[in-house]
């Protein structure tokens, strides 16, 4: 198959970048968005070219490693598909396609299609610990969950903290990102203890990092390469005002009678 | 204070406070547009139309335990104090959002958003333009004829018959109320979510009661204009009562 590229570049960070149009032939319908990539660079490291940056690990879509917007869809068109898993036959032959980075405010680009997520991780710590007993291994199944909650807690699990949802994003919200990572310890029993601090401390520091807020329109859901639902952001909300309007900001403050 | 100002601080409590400044004008317009429905009923034992005395009770509701035009300026508080924190929230999440996607790309935007929940924005200045001059017509009489005929204060069905005969008032009436039913097809549902009271299993009926109160409002705040506009409704002069005597 034969492609045209049309690939934003962009040397470094601080540099300015552009849209730069390749022409990719003798692509086999069977090798996988990132493989087509991989031929390219190949052809252009060999015509003392430079190669392009792009980000990926496993390259079966678990790790969350692996990015790019392309045709303006995060994960390219196949719905609930990481760019690894998607291959060249969901394209017509002779497409154009356009190839950008993640765009957000605090996923500043490193270098072409790589941009930098650690602030993803930072919101990850800041949900900080889960009380977990440390004696003797417990028995299995000590602790009863609910089959149907137990689903649903793994449907938040499923996140691979991929970006996706802050790319598709209009307003690079990372409500859907959060919402999975409180939800997922919020609906079982082992993180109830922390469960109404440890929404405040992941909110604010998505704040912090400059993402932006839900409007609801449900790109992220629909862009998610593991399809996780929006359901999550309402329980997130939930719980976060829930915490803000009945949790006392003073636990241990003093009082007087009167 | 320390919570009130930490729960505004959060992007997610300004929204909630967006959610419900907006149901609670939400809630105003089923109100007021039930009110106006009252313009289709006959008249008043003294030959008064309907809406006129109902007009007279909003002046009076409570006297004589509550004084007069108290719990009218009541409602017009709350409500004035809920448009006003309405925008200001919404103008300052539009902000902070442009800063947190600050490059569009070149592809396709939008694979899920419906295009309402694009135009929010665009269709709530539209309702801000519109309320601005609803109320400067109406409510503080200050456009004058032909457009707001004042033939006498409180002659509401004569200064609303009058007014719709002409084709630009009913043309900008039809639009404020298509801007107005774009924005709650979106907002009622979507302040439900951002509540969190919306989930899988309610999602159809929350988002047929969006679709329904969009629809609603658009057909019954517009019926009255056009009834009169059509001359399908009597006159005001069909009426026997002050305001028809005293009309220019
Ligand atoms: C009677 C008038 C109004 C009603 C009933 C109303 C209702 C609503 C509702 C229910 C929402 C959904 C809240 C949510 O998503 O959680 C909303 C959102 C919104 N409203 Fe209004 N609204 C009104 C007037 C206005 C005005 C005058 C503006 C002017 C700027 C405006 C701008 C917006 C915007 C931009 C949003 C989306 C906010 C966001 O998601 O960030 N609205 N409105
Ligand atoms: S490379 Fe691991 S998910 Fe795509």
């Amino acid at each position: 198959m034969k492609f045209s590229l049309e690939v934003w570049r962009q040397p470094a960070g601080d540099a300015a970048g552009t849209f730069t149009s390749y022409e990719v032939d003798e692509i086999s319908p069977d090798s996988s968005f990132l493989e087509m990539l991989d031929i390219l660079n190949e052809r252009l490291t060999e015509s003392g070219g430079e190669p392009i940056a792009f980000d990926s690990d496993c390259r079966e879509g678990i790790c969350g490693m692996c990015s790019l917007v392309i045709d303006g869809q995060a994960h390219g068109p196949q719905r609930a598909t990481t760019t690894c898993q998607l291959y060249m036959r969901q394209f017509d032959d002779g497409a154009q396609i356009t190839i950008e980075p993640f765009r957000s405010g605090a996923f500043p680009v490193v270098r072409d299609l790589v941009v930098d997520r650690s602030a993803f991780d930072r919101i990850l710590r800041a949900g900080g610990y889960v009380t977990v007993h440390s004696g003797p291994k417990p028995d299995p199944n000590d602790i009863p969950v609910e089959p149907e909650v137990a689903e649903k807690a793994i449907d938040a699990a499923c996140c691979i903290g991929c970006g996706a949802c802050v790319a598709a994003c209009p307003n690079g919200a990372a409500m859907l990102y959060t919402a999975a990572k409180v939800s997922h310890l919020a609906l079982l029993p082992q993180g109830q203890p922390e469960r109404f601090a440890r929404v405040q401390r992941m909110t604010e520091q998505m704040q912090k990092e400059g993402f932006g807020s839900c409007r609801n329109y449900g790109e992220c859901e629909a862009q998610c390469p593991k399809a996780i639902s929006i359901d999550f952001i309402g329980r997130m909300n939930r719980d976060l005002l829930r915490a803000k309007v009945t949790q006392p900001i003073d636990f241990r403050g003093d009082m007087k009678t009167q | 204070m320390r919570r009130i100002s930490g729960f505004y601080q959060s992007l997610i409590g300004k929204k909630a406070v967006v959610a419900c400044t907006g149901l609670v004008l939400l809630g105003f317009l089923v109100l007021h547009v039930i009110g106006n429905l009252k313009g289709f009923l006959p008249p008043a034992a003294g030959g008064e139309p309907d809406i006129d005395v109902y007009a007279h009770f909003l002046r009076n509701v409570g006297e004589p335990l509550i004084p007069h035009l108290v719990v009218l300026w009541g409602v017009r508080i709350v409500l004035g104090t809920a448009l006003v924190l309405h925008v200001v929230t919404v103008l300052q999440l539009a902000a902070h959002n442009r800063g947190a996607r600050p490059i569009r790309y070149r592809g396709a935007e939008h694979v899920a958003a419906t295009a309402p929940a694009r135009w929010m924005l665009v269709t709530g200045c539209a309702v801000l333009f519109f309320l601005i001059l609803h109320l400067l017509q109406f409510t503080f009489d200050a456009l004058g004829p032909p457009i707001a005929p004042r033939a006498n204060f409180g002659c509401v069905y004569q200064n609303l018959w009058e007014a719709f005969q002409h084709g630009g008032v009913l043309l900008f009436y039809v639009a404020g109320m298509a801007a107005v039913g774009l924005h709650v097809f979106h907002g009622a549902w979507s302040a439900l979510q951002t509540l969190g009271i919306d989930n899988p299993d309610r999602n159809r009926g929350l988002r047929a009661f969006a679709t329904g109160m969009a629809l609603f409002l658009f057909l019954a705040f517009l019926s009255l204009p056009v009834a009169m506009a059509l001359g399908v409704i009597p006159e005001p002069s069909a009426y026997s009562a002050a305001c028809s005597a005293s009309a220019a």
